[in-house]
């Protein structure tokens, strides 16, 4: 006998297993792909040499991954003798969690439950983890977690490169985290929800916010509105930018002044964990990016919106995965074409520029949304 | 499984909050602190109240705290680490608790709870937090606000006597 308990559980280990999989596979290649792109950028050649084990065949450095991890892993596990031993090894793992935490709320597919075939109950919420009412705010309140892990890498170093970049990037973190909390709020006053799950079929029924056209009935509403979505956009872009200590906002860890930054005095996995938990951040946030603003696991005018079978579920599952993947390439892209921010340019345009805009910006939707209506 | 989810959060929450007091490391207090607003967002999940526990781990956990944290690390202090707890403020800390505790116990009577709506509009989503803050709240919300604004003003004034 089956029942819905155990049709909950096992799913739900499944979904698990699969998107941690996923992502970390992602990440692994997602570090790859970095050294790819700004290698032909750069008008280099990159990481070819590596194929797989024990074949010949290079696969044009597609065994990189591989051999990189298991460098990582093999290194010894170097401890300084000048470090605060507990915070040492305690940050590393906190600045991977948060990253994984915020992956859980994400809807990689559609919520409607589906019937598998040889199976009479439904699949509840097949495509997220964890479908929470507040699922925004809650991915909000994990990712504001991932400073600890800097934080305290820097202070428990005990030493000057590591403890300024930790530092600085949690002034950074803290700055910016405001800006990105108030320009995601005009997406959540025009959709009326603040489950992403429902932010997505908002967006397949009316267009993305993005671009609003694309809906499967036009809505006139949103194109009063498009304006201030485009600069919220702009503003969420840029902060996830800065929370992700990406380039050009990279200051907690700008070779050139601080050797590593905060992780200057780690080695091993201990460091590898640090890359895993960076690259498992930006692929989150451009995660919840293409939730917010590019209509999720949809195709333009409301194609693939609702999944009926396991194909189509997995189909939606592949478009969220591309466009995931092309913002991740955009991330890359701006890493290699722009320079660093200078610290004070950094703080002017958080707290002088960002934050006033998307102040101003929600009390512009708010009064539209009042005069013109169009909330659901 | 709620049973067991609640007596270990509270274990997890109460066990903290001690290692708060008697950690004389400051940034290990700092982190135990850190640790018991988890746990407290935690017990609020528990009682459906997402939106709380969402906003309690962001604000406090994500914001408050590593300002704390940033100050501590800044200041690097060290004469705290040494210093002993003392039994007169041990014993002025527990009067202080017991006082508090019974205090709030006779003030918020369990039927207030649940006859003035709370609980349902609590545990239910942020509309409905929204209707009572801007609604029947709407007074000591802004008072609260006004206080906040207060204090902001007090820190810019104090900050910039010397300059």
């Amino acid at each position: 006998m089956v029942t819905e308990l155990t049709v909950f559980l096992v799913s739900t280990l499944i979904k698990i297993f699969l998107v941690i999989g996923v992502l970390l596979g992602l990440v692994a290649y997602a570090v790859l792909a970095e050294r790819k792109v700004s290698a032909a950028m750069q008008d280099r050649i990159g990481p070819n040499r590596v194929g797989l084990p024990f074949v010949k065949a290079r696969l044009m450095g597609l065994g990189q991954p591989l051999a990189d991890a298991f460098k990582l892993m093999l290194k010894e596990q170097f401890v300084p003798g000048h470090v605060r031993g507990f915070y040492y090894n305690l940050a590393p793992m906190l600045a991977f969690l948060p990253a994984l935490l915020a992956i859980c709320v994400i809807p990689f597919a559609g919520v409607d439950p589906i019937h598998l075939p040889g199976l009479s109950l439904a699949i509840p919420q097949p495509g997220v983890i964890a479908n929470v009412g507040i699922g925004a705010l809650l991915l909000f309140a994990v990712t504001s977690l991932g400073v600890y892990g800097i934080v305290l890498a820097g202070w428990s170093s005990n030493s000057k490169y590591a403890f300024l970049g930790g530092i600085r990037s949690s002034a950074q973190m803290i700055s910016y985290e405001v800006a990105m909390g108030f320009s995601a709020i005009p997406v959540f006053l025009i959709s009326g929800a603040l489950s992403l799950p429902q932010i997505v079929d908002f967006q397949i029924e009316r267009g993305w916010l993005l671009l609003p056209f694309v809906g499967k009935q036009f809505d006139w509403h949103l194109l009063f509105l498009w304006p201030s979505l485009l600069l919220s956009s702009l503003i969420f872009l840029v902060t996830l930018f800065a929370e992700t200590n990406r380039a050009p906002f990279d200051l907690p860890e700008s070779e050139q002044e601080l050797v590593g930054g905060y992780n200057t005095e780690y080695g091993g996995m201990r460091f590898g964990m640090f890359f895993l938990g960076e690259y498992a951040a930006l692929i989150s946030a451009s995660g919840l990016f293409v939730t917010l603003f590019l209509g999720g696991w949809s195709l333009p005018f409301g194609l693939l919106g609702t999944a009926t079978s396991l194909s189509t579920f997995f189909l939606q599952a592949l478009v969220f995965l591309g466009k995931v993947c092309l913002l991740v390439f955009f991330f890359m892209w701006i890493r290699w074409t722009l320079p660093r921010f200078r610290y004070d340019q950094v703080m002017t345009l958080g707290w002088k520029v960002l934050l006033p805009l998307s102040m101003a910006n929600i009390v512009l939707v708010a009064i539209l949304l009042a005069v013109f209506g169009g909330t659901p | 499984m709620e049973g067991i989810l609640f007596w270990f959060l509270a274990l997890v929450l109460l066990g903290s909050a001690v290692a708060v007091i008697t950690n004389r490391s400051p940034v290990a207090s700092a982190l135990s602190l850190v640790t018991m607003i988890l746990a407290l967002a935690g017990l609020f999940g528990l009682l459906g109240a997402y939106f709380l526990a969402a906003i309690q781990v962001w604000v406090y956990a994500g914001a408050v705290m590593v300002l704390f944290l940033f100050i501590i690390m800044l200041l690097d202090l060290k004469a705290e680490e040494g210093m002993p707890l003392r039994a007169l403020g041990v014993g002025a800390g527990l009067f202080l608790v017991l006082f508090l505790g019974v205090g709030i116990w006779h003030a918020i009577p369990a039927s207030a709870w649940e006859a003035n709506g709370l609980r349902a509009a609590v545990s239910n989503d942020a509309a409905s937090i929204g209707h009572l803050l801007f609604g029947a709240y709407v007074l000591p919300f802004e008072a609260v606000g006004f206080l906040l604004l207060v204090a902001m003003v007090g820190v810019i004034v104090l900050s910039k006597r010397d300059v």
